[in-house]
């Protein structure tokens, strides 16, 4: 393992009973690397990323994250990751401020800590007004990005975000990754799941899983040679077939 | 420790932000408590009376008399037969029959035996029993004066002797029936409200997805978990201090033992219930779910807790059952504390093995508590 690798797995599998959820993939993330998580659903995609955040055991395999074992080591592994999942996952009946506090709290930020954060994460995403408003009453688009900032808010060194931008608008979402932009810019590294095929392209490098396997996995640019077509959404397309 | 503070903070917010559930949670409770504390009583009143009297003689109307001036009965007709009485009893019209046999008064005179045919509808056993008490002190009664007159007039001379019984009920004087029953509903409140909303409370949050965004943070089970069951901790002894403040204000019971005794075997018992409310969570995953557990549980308890009916009267297996019932504890500990002053080293007992419940059930509770699947 270099020491850039922020994430390694190996030989990672994931059983439900006959089932296997994951088979055997293995992979690494390099600091900084903007890492595309793709497949259909059902791929596994969700369960392999629970594995990595520490609150699924893996069957066989290992995986380190932020330099630590998620089998031996999970909770040193969460004190290091931030997780936004495909559910929303904020308290509707807190405000954002509230929600900040209570998050901040419970990854034991100081008070004073938590208060400049939140000061700085409203100025930054233009806030003011609904700062004191209840959070269920926020357009999704805003719910996602203070849900991305809130995921930020104890400076992980990586951020897993699942399905992210679902159901968002085209402006929001691009929002949504200049965020991310930002934050790999700072070196954060950024481990994310889409089903938007355009979202594929702003990644650096992309794996595809189909049916619990990872089949491809390269930059943009190498898979579309590879599969030689123009867009990762035809790359998408024929790895999924050729494989059913 | 300021984790659990900033995770206790939380749940306040959401319990009093939640316009809902606040009435549910204080409201609801203590019109429970008014309205079953008056009509949870084992006193049988407004007995409908009918009596058949094939002797006709003063004698016979002086008994039936005597149950027209009872508080107990009311008497709603007179019937020609017996046969045409037990029609109307059929019908619901009647609870009680008496039937006077024909010579009563002339067997009475010549000193004989007389029998009274009693019928009672006993649909409801535990009324058909109290009826039958009411009718034997009446009769008795009739009994003992008639004898007296009888033998006056007869002037035999014999004294009949009687051998009376004069109970006297302690720390119950008056047998009201609500000093006896408001301890123990108010045990069923305090119960209900915290083991609802503890076993509701985390399940809700795996429903919404936010639980699974608190188990990727480094939290500490314990502190999640105290977090979690200090705020329901606090709403029960809330829940404890109105209930007792209405029972002594409207229902007028007496509190004779140590307020701080209640308290503290209080605060040792919601331990037992909310680690148990806290057990369902984890092993369900609907509020749904979690909900027909805890009333199956709660009902078990309820029934076999001795609050509606003796322990002393269940089959020995029963009994058995009931020494694993917080429930029964509690309310006992309320009664004895309550109505009779008793000390902490009355209840020993049930403080022993209340703490022995919480702390296995927290313990089961905490292990069974995964943030890894």
């Amino acid at each position: 393992m270099t020491e850039d690798n922020m994430i390694q797995v190996e030989n990672l599998t994931k059983m439900f009973g006959d089932f296997t959820a994951v088979n055997n993939i293995s992979f690494e993330v390099g600091k900084g690397e903007v890492f595309g998580f793709l497949g259909a659903n059902g791929a596994g995609k969700t369960t392999a990323m629970k594995m990595l955040i520490g609150i699924s055991e893996p069957t066989h395999g290992n995986a380190t994250v932020a330099g630590y074992n998620v089998l031996t080591h999970a909770e040193h592994v969460k004190r290091n990751i931030g997780y936004m999942s495909q559910r929303f996952s904020l308290y509707n009946d807190l405000t954002i401020k509230e929600n900040i506090v209570f998050f901040g709290g419970i990854y034991g930020l100081s008070s004073a800590d938590i208060k400049e954060k939140s000061q700085a994460m409203i100025n930054e995403l233009g806030l003011h007004d609904m700062a004191d408003s209840l959070v269920g009453s926020l357009p999704l688009g805003w719910k996602q990005k203070v849900a991305f900032s809130v995921a930020m808010l104890h400076n992980p060194k990586i951020i897993f975000l699942d399905e992210p931008t679902g159901g968002v608008d085209p402006i929001t979402r691009r929002q949504f990754w200049e965020m991310i932009y930002m934050e790999a810019n700072r070196g954060v590294t950024i481990f994310v799941t889409t089903h938007y095929m355009d979202e594929a392209e702003y990644c650096d490098r992309v794996s595809i899983m189909v049916a619990g396997k990872i089949e491809a996995l390269d930059t943009p640019k190498n898979l579309k040679r590879q599969f030689q077509v123009d867009s990762m959404n035809q790359v998408f397309l024929k790895l999924a077939r050729n494989i059913e | 420790m300021n984790i659990i503070r900033y995770i206790i903070q939380k749940e306040f917010k959401q319990i009093f932000r939640n316009k809902a559930m606040l009435p549910i949670i204080f409201v609801l409770p203590l019109i429970q408590l008014i309205i079953l504390s008056n009509a949870a009583t084992f006193e049988v009143k407004n007995i409908k009376f009918a009596f058949v009297d094939n002797d006709k003689t003063s004698l016979s109307r002086e008994l039936v008399e005597k149950f027209e001036a009872s508080t107990y009965f009311n008497v709603v007709s007179q019937f020609p037969s017996a046969k045409q009485a037990g029609m109307a009893m059929l019908e619901g019209d009647v609870d009680v029959i008496l039937e006077i046999p024909s010579h009563f008064e002339r067997q009475l005179l010549k000193n004989e035996k007389a029998d009274l045919s009693v019928i009672i509808n006993a649909i409801d056993g535990a009324a058909a029993g109290v009826e039958n008490v009411y009718i034997n002190q009446i009769v008795q009664q009739f009994n003992k004066k008639a004898l007296v007159e009888l033998s006056l007039f007869n002037r035999s001379g014999n004294q009949p002797m009687n051998i009376e019984t004069i109970p006297s009920f302690w720390y119950n004087e008056t047998l009201n029936y609500k000093t006896f029953m408001v301890p123990g509903i108010l045990v069923l409140l305090v119960t209900m409200i915290t083991l609802f909303l503890s076993g509701m409370n985390i399940v809700r949050e795996k429903e919404i997805g936010t639980l699974e965004q608190i188990n990727v943070t480094p939290i500490k089970k314990h502190q999640f978990i105290i977090g979690k069951l200090f705020p329901f901790l606090v709403l029960g002894m809330v829940l404890l201090t109105v209930g007792l403040i209405i029972s002594k204000l409207l229902f007028h019971i007496p509190i004779v033992g140590s307020l701080g005794l209640m308290y503290l075997y209080t605060t040792i018992y919601i331990l037992v219930i909310l680690g148990m409310g806290l057990f369902i969570s984890n092993f369900t995953d609907t509020q749904q779910q979690a909900m027909f557990i805890a009333w199956f549980f709660m009902v078990i308890f309820i029934l076999m807790s001795g609050l509606f009916t003796p322990i002393e009267s269940m089959p020995q297996w029963a009994q058995l059952l009931t020494e694993f019932n917080p429930i029964r504890y509690y309310v006992e500990v309320m009664r004895m504390v309550m109505l009779k002053g008793a000390g902490l080293s009355d209840i020993y007992p049930q403080v022993l093995k209340t703490l022995v419940f919480a702390i296995v059930m927290n313990a089961l509770a905490v292990m069974s508590y995964k943030k890894v699947s």
